[in-house]
C-alpha cells in the first residue's frame, strides 16, 4: 500500500523518486504537444488577421485596458501558485491553501472577463463566423480560455483532495504537475497579448 | 427548433443506407458484431475479458488487443480496396461498373483513413506495446493507465468511423478532406464529420502514446542501457514517437478548425469570409508528411532487429542507423510541399522543398545498404520475416526511387493526381510499413503465445502478397503515365485502359487470398501449439526480449537486467560471466476500467458532435472530465510483488522450459 502521509521528499524510496521523475518528465512532454496546439492556432491566426473582411480592423475592436486587468489577473495567480507550491515544500497547509484559493479566484476573474469580452464583441455583430479573422481569433484566445477553464477544474479537485489528504505524495506530485500547466498558460498568454492585441493595436 | 431534433440532431430514419452493395456492408457488419456478441455470451467469456483485457494495464495484453483491431480493419479497408478495384476493372465505356459515383468515392476515401488510421497505426502501436518494454529492461511503460486509455481511444475512433456503415454516410471527400470539398456547401451530409470525429478521436490516442514511450524509453531503460546501446527498434521508435508529439497536435487542429467552419460557420478555409482553403493543405501535410515517417521508421526497426538475427551476424553500421533514423525525423518537417508542388508555390520555394525530399532519400538509403551488408557473407536462415524483408527490400527501393522522381517539380506536373503517385505511395506504405509490420509480427509471435507462427502457411501467404502486389500496382505505375488520374469511377473504352486496371483487379484478389493464407496460418498455428511449443529463445535472439520466458510473466523480469552490452542478451549467451540478481519487492498496477469508460463518453461525445446530439456532446465530455479526475485521484492503483512470489513463479516457469527445450 502506498502511505499517505509520507510527505517530505527525503523519505521516498527510489523506486517512487524514478516514479514521480518519470510523470514530471512525461508531463513535460505532454506540454510540447500543446505548445506544437497552440503554434499551429497562432500560425492560423498569422495567416488570417490581415484587414479583417468587411468590418473593421483588430485595433478599434479591442478594448486594450480592459484586456491590460486580465493579463495582470493571470500573471498574479501565476505568482500565487507558485508561492503555494513554496508553501506546500515547506507543509504549511492553512497558506497553501489560502494561496491555493487566490490562484482559483483570479483564473475564475481571468475566465469571467474573457466570457464577458467574448459576448460584448458578438453582440456588436463580430462573432466567430463573422470573418477568417474573427474565426482564428475566437478560436486562439478560446482555446487558452478552454485550457485555463479546465484547469480551475483541476485547481477545485485538488484543493479538495488536500484538504482531505493533505501533503500526500500524490497530492504533491499532482500540486507540481499542475503549478507547470498554469506557468505554461501563462507564457502562453503573454504571446496572446503580445501578438493578437497589442500588435493587432499598431 | 423542435422536440426531435433536440434529442435525435439529424438522426432519422432516412439516414439508413440507401442501396443493396451499402445495405450488404451494414448488414454484414451488425451481423459480424452479433455473432462475436454471441459467442462470448455463450462461451461465458465476459468476465474472463473484462478482467483479463478489457482493463488490463498490461502492455503486452493491451498491444494484442491494437493488432486484433487493426486486423478487423484491414478486413473492412481490404474490403473497400477489392470494390475499388473491382469498379475500375469494370466501369468502361457503356457499363458503369457495380456502385455508383457517390458510392465509389466513399469507398476510396473510407479505405484511405481506415487503413492509414486504424490499420497502420494500430499495427504499430501493438507492435510497440509488446516489444518496447521487454526490450529496454522494464516491467512497464511510464504511464501504464494513459497507455489503455490511448487503446481505447483507439478503439473508440475505430468504432465511430464504422458507424457510417449503417446511420449516414462517409465522406467523398478523399483521405485528406481537402476543402472547399469539404465544407458544409459542397459536402452537406454527417461524412466529412465522421471522418473528423473518428480520426480526432483515434489521434487523441496515438498522441497520448506519442508522450507515453517517449517517455517510457527516456526514464525507464534499465541500469546500463546507455543510449547507444539501445536496440534498434526502440530508437526507429523513439524517432517515431517523437514524430508523434510535433506532428499529432498539427492534426488536432486543423481537424477541429474543419469542424468548426462545418458546424458553427466560421470560415478558416472557406472560399469567402476571408477564409484560406490553401492553408488547410499546407497544415494537412504539416502532420500528413511526418505521419509517413511515423508509421515506416518502426517498420524499419523491425527490419533491423530481423536481418542480423537471422544473419547470425551483428547489425552494419549502428550508429550510422541512429544518426539516419534522426536525419529522417528533422527532414521529414521539411519536405511537406512537395504534396502540392502544383498548387502555385514560387519556383523558388518548390526548388527547396524537391531538393529537400530528394535529400531524404540519403538516409533511408543508408539503412538499406547497412541491411544488405548485415546480409553479405552472414550465415541466413530465410524464414518468413526474412522473406518479408527481401520482399520489402526490392519492393520499397523501387517505391523510393519512383517518389524521387516525383520530387522533381517539374515532373511533378506531369505525374501529379495521377495513378502513378497512387502507386507509388502504395508501394511504400504496403512493401514497406505493411510488410515491415508482417515480418515483426512474425518474428515476435512466438514469444507472446509460447509456439511458432506457421511457416507453411506464412511462405503461401508472403508469395501471394508479393505476387498479387506486383501485379495490382504494376499496371498503376503503366496507367499513371499514360495520364490515367486518380479517384477515377468511369474511363472511355478508347483509351484501352481495361486490360491494365483487369490485371490490377486480379493482383487484389491475390492479395486477398494472402491475407487469407494469413488467417490460416494464425489457425494452423493455434492448432498445433504443443507440436510447436518453444523456449524463451526460439530464433537465436540479440536483444532482452528474449532472454525472459514465452509467453513472458506479467511483470517481465523477475529482477530488472544489468546492461553491459549493445546485443545484451548476445552478450549474456557468449561470456560466462553470470551475476545471480536479487529478486526485489516490486508495485506493480493494478487493472482499471477507467480508460475503456472515459473513452465511452468520447465515442458518445463525437457521436453527438457527428449528428449534432447537443444533450449528447455535454454528456460525453461531462463524463470523460470526472471519470479522469476521480482516476486521478486514486491513490490506491498499485499492487505489491514480493520477492517470494517471485522466485516461486519463477522456478514453476524454468520447470516448464526444461519440458519444452
Amino acid at each position: 500500500m502506498m502511505e499517505t502521509q509520507a510527505h517530505a521528499s527525503d523519505t521516498l524510496s527510489p523506486e517512487e523518486r524514478a516514479a514521480d521523475s518519470t510523470a514530471v518528465f512525461g508531463f513535460w512532454a505532454y506540454l510540447m504537444t500543446d505548445l506544437v496546439l497552440f503554434a499551429s492556432l497562432f500560425a492560423v491566426f498569422a495567416v488570417l488577421r490581415g484587414p479583417a473582411f468587411g468590418g473593421s480592423s483588430m485595433g478599434n475592436i479591442f478594448n486594450l485596458p480592459y484586456v491590460l486587468i486580465e493579463t495582470i489577473a493571470l500573471l498574479t495567480s501565476s505568482f500565487t501558485c507558485g508561492l503555494a507550491l513554496l508553501a506546500a515544500r515547506a507543509d504549511k497547509v492553512q497558506a497553501a491553501i489560502l494561496l491555493l484559493s487566490t490562484t482559483f479566484v483570479l483564473g475564475a476573474a481571468f475566465v469571467g472577463m474573457e466570457v464577458s469580452e467574448f459576448t460584448r464583441l458578438v453582440a456588436q455583430g463580430y462573432g466567430p463566423s463573422h470573418s477568417g479573422f474573427l474565426s482564428a481569433y475566437f478560436t486562439l484566445v478560446g482555446t487558452h480560455g478552454l485550457h485555463v477553464a479546465v484547469g480551475l477544474l483541476w485547481l477545485l479537485s485538488l484543493t479538495i483532495a488536500i484538504l482531505k489528504r493533505g501533503f500526500s505524495r500524490g497530492n504533491m506530485r499532482k500540486l507540481a504537475l499542475f503549478s507547470l500547466f498554469w506557468h505554461f498558460l501563462d507564457i502562453v498568454w503573454i504571446f496572446i497579448f503580445t501578438i493578437v492585441y497589442l500588435m493587432g493595436a499598431l | 427548433m423542435n422536440w426531435q431534433e433536440l434529442i435525435f440532431g439529424k438522426l432519422s430514419w432516412s439516414v439508413l443506407p440507401q442501396n443493396p452493395i451499402a445495405w450488404g456492408g451494414a448488414i454484414y457488419m451488425v451481423a459480424c458484431i452479433l455473432a462475436v456478441l454471441a459467442f462470448v455470451t455463450f462461451s461465458g467469456s465476459w468476465r474472463w475479458l473484462w478482467k483479463e483485457w478489457f482493463t488490463s494495464l498490461d502492455p503486452k495484453k493491451i498491444g494484442i488487443m491494437y493488432i486484433t483491431v487493426a486486423g478487423i480493419m484491414l478486413v473492412r479497408g481490404g474490403v473497400d480496396a477489392l470494390l475499388l478495384r473491382a469498379q475500375q476493372a469494370t466501369s468502361v465505356g457503356d457499363s458503369f461498373g457495380i456502385v455508383s459515383a457517390n458510392h465509389f468515392q466513399q469507398i476510396f476515401s473510407a479505405h484511405g483513413s481506415i487503413m492509414i488510421f486504424f490499420v497502420a497505426m494500430g499495427l504499430m502501436f501493438g507492435l510497440i506495446n509488446l516489444v518496447v518494454p521487454l526490450q529496454i529492461g522494464t516491467r512497464d511503460v511510464a504511464f501504464p493507465f494513459l497507455n489503455s486509455l490511448s487503446f481505447w481511444l483507439f478503439f473508440a475512433g475505430a468504432a465511430l468511423i464504422n458507424c457510417s456503415l449503417l446511420l449516414g454516410d462517409f465522406s467523398t471527400a478523399g483521405w485528406l478532406a481537402y476543402p472547399p470539398l469539404s465544407e458544409l456547401q459542397y459536402s452537406p451530409t454527417v461524412g466529412v464529420d465522421y471522418w473528423i470525429w473518428g480520426l480526432q478521436i483515434g489521434g487523441l490516442g496515438s498522441l497520448l502514446s506519442g508522450v507515453n514511450f517517449i517517455a517510457t524509453i527516456v526514464k525507464k531503460r534499465a541500469k546500463g542501457m546507455t543510449w547507444m546501446r539501445l536496440p534498434m527498434f526502440t530508437w526507429t521508435t523513439l524517432g517515431s514517437m517523437s514524430l508523434v508529439v510535433f506532428a499529432f497536435p498539427i492534426l488536432t487542429v486543423t481537424l477541429a478548425l474543419l469542424w468548426l467552419d462545418r458546424t458553427a460557420g466560421m470560415h478558416f478555409f472557406t472560399a469567402g469570409g476571408g477564409g484560406n482553403m490553401m492553408m488547410y493543405v499546407n497544415l494537412i501535410w504539416a502532420w500528413g508528411h511526418p505521419e509517413v515517417y511515423i508509421l515506416i521508421l518502426p517498420a524499419f526497426g523491425v527490419f533491423s532487429e530481423i536481418v542480423p538475427v537471422f544473419s547470425s551476424k551483428k547489425l552494419a553500421g549502428y550508429t550510422s542507423m541512429v544518426l539516419s533514423i534522426w536525419a529522417i525525423v528533422v527532414l521529414s518537417f521539411i519536405v511537406w510541399l512537395h504534396h502540392f508542388f502544383t498548387m502555385g508555390a514560387e519556383a523558388d520555394v518548390n526548388a527547396f522543398f524537391g531538393i529537400m525530399t530528394a535529400v531524404i532519400a540519403v538516409p533511408t538509403g543508408v539503412k538499406i545498404f547497412n541491411w544488405l551488408f548485415t546480409m553479405y557473407r552472414g550465415r541466413i536462415r530465410f524464414t518468413t520475416p526474412m522473406l518479408w524483408f527481401i520482399g520489402f527490400v526490392v519492393l520499397f527501393t523501387l517505391g523510393g526511387v519512383a517518389g524521387v522522381v516525383m520530387a522533381e517539380p517539374p515532373a511533378d506536373y506531369e505525374l501529379h493526381n495521377s495513378l502513378f503517385l497512387v502507386a507509388h505511395f502504395h508501394t511504400m506504405i504496403v512493401s514497406g510499413v505493411l510488410f515491415g509490420y508482417f515480418a515483426g509480427l512474425t518474428y515476435w509471435f512466438p514469444k507472446f503465445f509460447g509456439f511458432t507462427f506457421d511457416e507453411k502457411w506464412g511462405r503461401r501467404a508472403f508469395w501471394l502478397w508479393l505476387t498479387g502486389f506486383i501485379l495490382a500496382f504494376g499496371p498503376l505505375y503503366l496507367l499513371g503515365l499514360e495520364g490515367a488520374t486518380r479517384r477515377l469511377d468511369h474511363y472511355s473504352a478508347a483509351l484501352g485502359w481495361q486490360p491494365l486496371f483487369a490485371v490490377a483487379g486480379v493482383g487484389a484478389v491475390l492479395i486477398a487470398l494472402g491475407f487469407c493464407c494469413q488467417v490460416a496460418q494464425l489457425i494452423a498455428s493455434i492448432r498445433k501449439r504443443h507440436a510447436n511449443k518453444v523456449g524463451s529463445d526460439p530464433w537465436r535472439g540479440r536483444t532482452l526480449e528474449w532472454s525472459v520466458a514465452s509467453p513472458p510473466p506479467a511483470y517481465n523480469f523477475a529482477a530488472l537486467p544489468l546492461v553491459h552490452a549493445r546485443d545484451q542478451f548476445w552478450a549474456y549467451k557468449h561470456t560466462k560471466i553470470h551475476h545471480d540478481m536479487q529478486a526485489e519487492d516490486f508495485h506493480m498496477p493494478k487493472e482499471s476500467a477507467a480508460g475503456l469508460i472515459i473513452a465511452t463518453f468520447v465515442f458518445a461525445f463525437g457521436f453527438g458532435a457527428v449528428w449534432h446530439i447537443w444533450w449528447l456532446v455535454i454528456f460525453g465530455a461531462l463524463g470523460a472530465i470526472v471519470t479522469a479526475l476521480a482516476r486521478t485521484f486514486d491513490e490506491d492503483a498499485e499492487y505489491v510483488v514480493t520477492a517470494s512470489e517471485i522466485v516461486h513463479r519463477e522456478a514453476g516457469l524454468r520447470r516448464d522450459e526444461a519440458i519444452t527445450v
